[in-house]
């Protein structure tokens, strides 16, 4: 009964803030005048405050001019170690419970190469990396062609203008064409109401990256936006112990995502479907 | 003589209460029938409130097959309601007047089609509270970009045709009048490239999505075409058989053989479309194949959708059979078998055998199996439901109506107003 | 994507003579490390081997670091091969040339040149720090055990959860 009630008050506020906010002019909450997006996000935090008992910081900072992000993962480093996967469920707020991760590694074999009829993301051996195997973690690519915003019917998700690929977590339907849409199955929904324990909340958050779900929305990897748009390398490249992954301005020519770019063999997944995605895959061997 | 505004306004309420009346009269058989109905719908609504409040984890959707048998059902009747052009090309565009007299009925199975299909849209997203979002100018809907703004226009475009015109078409006839040929005549000819746009549109929902290879093939828009047109008219045949035992209305036996048919032609171009994508699957044999075999063979230890996938190919073979023979299209029992034969055929084809296979393996490879859980069952029996509910209390209404039966004015018509 | 490649290699041509990474040769940029991964109390050698004689015979050896096991090159090579013998606090590379302890990637560099140039672009190993502003290098000897450089397998974290049809009922 209270949670029935709870439920429906917060549902008619948040419908009835949507509607007053979206009732006249731009449509997207992120499009909407800086100020009133400040009152917006000040009454996320309050609302945050009162479901998590948490000061969650929420911080709409944009793309810096004169960037465009790129990443890198060197398949002949990763280990399959998975640390990556649980650094970015911390980092990002992922739902414990039901389990959302957004980056899956896939073993595969070295005789068969990268191929993903043949790889098994479920792999525990006692020890990794094994014998004639090596690892290929899959996230969101943020395509340079993606497509999944144009199927988006509320243009709830888009591309920004330094390559990362974002959602509106308030305005997305959960119609989830746009995970049809992921060659990468790189998108992944809030099947019932996202559970975190209150101890491990990331309280530093992105309007558009890691601040807390609601039940029944898409989300992805941002490129950890609250960290990138920052300076800071994503959660995923710093806590790789082998130093697989590089993140980095492509634009800048002293980047070590350009060098390897521009002296690595790279490849990307699934390259006949004219994605371009900006996550490329290297070997540096 | 234009009637002025409080006559209007007297004969609306008149039409209101003598349709109630109408509809609260029946005999045993309708009312099991209406109660059986309510009980589904109160089992539906009661399933999709703790669905609403769980979240869709109640269903067996999962990120791997994140669209299922609401989906599936969704497509088939979008289908459902496109063959009602099955009946309006020849009766409008051949005035072939036995097909004439029923044209209506193929309208009000295409609203009650709509409004299901909408209803599976509606149950099927994650955040229902904000399907506004859609709707300028309180939302933003991303036309033309995205297939499924088309999607909604047209649907509610083509419903709004469908109801405006049998609407039209029922309420002069219950004036004692016959429809504005002006008005009527536009409508139900734009009705028609509108039936084929629904369900092209909806099948490039599909087609458009290079990541599924099973969806990702040209021949979907005309294969959905074809099964919807072999497979909609099926269940106005059967309802028009119970009405002419039931009811003073009369068909000819000419016009549902025709129906039956045009419908047998729609299901050899289903079958040889189903060919054809079979022989580029297995021929080619490219990595692609994957998911073709998934449906008819199983893949690994998997194995769920193999006996739907053989019973789908049967019953669509059994029902081109039967309907293209005139021997068994004219025996009135072969031909209710082939009905819920293509049904069913097609039901299946298009609801598990498209939605499933085309997400099953999963973009990196994996196999989840997916098939439906308590909770969508019973959602989607209440729709269904609902639906039937819709159609039955519109024909109701309507059948009297075109029988000269339900009139505004003291004096019946001497023949029924629809034909001209 | 050729397209894409094609253009970024276009803006490099056009822009710069390339990426700028500092050059490899002798005597060149310092690169800023984190302090070495000296184990306790170890360093600085000298306080030992000042007074010590210098035996440059290969052997095996049993009188101290005993816990240290050579497995790496050691058909060939053994300690004196890195360290230097007259001054045990620093390196020296095959010229001779003597290298402090915090620029020991230079020894790394003359067998494992295409890491070593690797590692200076950034692209070699951990990087720790902003990739708009300063940038954190690790030594070679930092991830890899200079003795026996061969990594240790990890336990991995857990695998995922398979989806299934039952997700925790909560009240």
């Amino acid at each position: 009964m209270e949670s029935t009630r709870r439920l429906f008050t917060q549902t008619a506020a948040g419908a009835a803030a949507g509607m007053v906010l979206t009732a006249c002019g731009p449509k997207r909450l992120y499009e909407v005048p800086k100020d009133r997006l400040k009152t917006a996000i000040a009454d996320l935090e309050q609302r945050y405050k009162e479901q998590h008992h948490k000061d969650i910081r929420v911080s709409d900072a944009g793309p810096i001019p004169g960037v465009q992000f790129a990443y890198a993962l060197d398949i002949s480093r990763c280990i399959g170690c998975r640390r990556c996967v649980y650094a970015c469920v911390a980092e990002n707020n992922q739902s414990r419970d039901p389990q959302i991760h957004w980056i899956r590694v896939f073993a595969m074999e070295k005789d068969k190469g990268v191929d993903f009829s043949h790889a098994d993301a479920y792999y525990n051996p006692a020890e990794v990396p094994e014998d004639g195997h090596f690892y290929v973690p899959v996230s969101c690519q943020q395509c340079e062609n993606p497509p999944c915003t144009k199927v988006c019917p509320t243009g709830a998700t888009w591309a920004e203008k330094d390559g990362i690929v974002v959602i509106d977590y308030d305005w997305c339907i959960g119609c989830r064409y746009c995970m049809a849409a992921c060659p990468y199955g790189a998108r992944h929904f809030n099947w019932s109401e996202p559970t975190i324990p209150e101890a491990e909340l990331n309280t530093n958050t992105h309007y558009l990256g890691n601040r807390p779900r609601p039940k029944g929305v898409v989300e992805k990897c941002t490129f950890c936006i609250q960290r990138s748009r920052d300076g800071r390398y994503p959660a995923c490249v710093e806590v790789c112990p082998v130093g697989a992954r590089k993140f980095g301005n492509v634009l800048d020519p002293d980047s070590e995502i350009r060098y390897i770019i521009e002296h690595k063999r790279v490849l990307v997944l699934k390259e006949e479907l004219n994605t371009v995605p900006r996550f490329f895959y290297f070997y540096a061997t | 003589m234009q009637p002025s505004a409080v006559t209007s306004i007297r004969l609306f309420s008149g039409f209101t209460r003598g349709s109630v009346k109408l509809i609260l009269r029946g005999n045993r058989a309708y009312w099991t029938w209406l109660a059986f109905l309510g009980a589904l719908v109160f089992s539906g609504v009661l399933a999709y409130s703790e669905q609403v409040r769980q979240g869709l984890g109640l269903t067996a959707m999962r990120d791997q097959v994140s669209w299922g048998f609401y989906i599936g059902n969704f497509t088939f009747l979008v289908g459902v309601a496109a063959a009602a052009v099955v009946l309006v090309i020849p009766a409008y565009i051949y005035n072939w007047k036995p097909i004439r007299e029923i044209v209506i009925y193929g309208e009000l199975l295409a609203i009650s089609a709509i409004t299901m299909c909408l209803l599976f849209v509606m149950v099927d997203i994650g955040r229902p509270d904000r399907f506004w979002h859609l709707i300028p100018p309180f939302g933003y809907l991303n036309f033309p970009r995205s297939v499924l703004a088309w999607d909604v226009l047209v649907l509610n475009l083509y419903f709004l045709i469908n109801f405006s015109v049998a609407t039209h078409i029922l309420y002069r006839a219950f004036h004692g009048k016959h429809y504005l040929k002006r008005f009527v005549v536009p409508m139900v000819l734009l009705s028609v490239p509108m039936a084929v746009g629904i369900h092209t549109v909806t099948a490039f929902l599909y087609n458009g999505l290079a990541a599924r290879p099973y969806w990702n093939s040209s021949i979907l828009a005309p294969q959905f075409l074809a099964s919807a047109f072999c497979s909609g008219p099926a269940i106005l045949l059967i309802v028009l058989q119970v009405l002419r035992r039931f009811t003073r209305f009369e068909i000819q036996d000419a016009a549902i053989w025709k129906v039956a048919e045009l419908m047998a032609y729609a299901m050899f171009l289903n079958l040889f479309l189903h060919g054809a994508e079979a022989f580029k699957e297995f021929y080619s044999n490219t990595q692609h194949l994957l998911f073709t075999r998934y449906w008819y063979f199983g893949v690994g230890g998997h194995h769920t959708l193999v006996p739907y996938a053989w019973s789908a190919v049967a019953l669509n073979l059994a029902s081109f059979a039967l309907f293209i023979s005139p021997v068994t299209r004219r025996n009135f029992w072969t031909l209710n078998i082939g009905c819920l034969a293509t049904y069913a055929g097609v039901y299946i084809e298009k609801g598990m055998g498209l939605i499933i296979p085309g997400l099953t393996p999963d973009t990196l490879g994996e196999i989840y199996e997916y098939y439906p859980t308590l909770t969508e069952l019973r959602v989607a029996a209440g729709i269904f439901a609902l639906g039937f509910l819709v159609f039955t209390l519109m024909l109701k209404v309507a059948v009297p109506i075109s029988l000269g039966e339900f009139m505004g004015r003291k004096e019946a018509a001497p023949e029924p107003a629809l034909v001209r | 994507m050729r397209r894409f490649l094609l253009l970024l290699s276009g803006v490099a041509l056009v822009a710069a003579d390339g990426p700028k990474v500092p050059s490899a040769p002798a005597g060149a940029e310092r690169v800023e490390v984190a302090p070495p991964p000296f184990s306790e109390g170890i360093f600085p050698c000298t306080s030992c081997h000042s007074g010590m004689p210098v035996d440059r015979t290969r052997r095996e050896l049993t009188a101290m670091h005993t816990d240290i096991v050579l497995k790496h090159d050691e058909t060939h090579r053994w300690c004196l091969d890195c360290h230097d013998a007259t001054n045990r606090d620093v390196l020296h590379l095959a010229s001779g040339e003597q290298v402090p302890f915090d620029e020991s990637y230079r020894v790394c560099g003359q067998c494992h040149g295409e890491k070593y140039r690797d590692w200076r672009a950034g692209v070699h190993g951990r990087r720790t720090g902003n990739w708009n502003g300063a940038k954190g290098y690790l030594l070679c000897a930092h991830c890899h055990n200079p003795h026996q450089p061969h990594f240790k397998a990890l336990a991995p974290k857990p695998a995922p959860r398979p989806p299934s049809r039952d997700l925790a009922r909560r009240p």
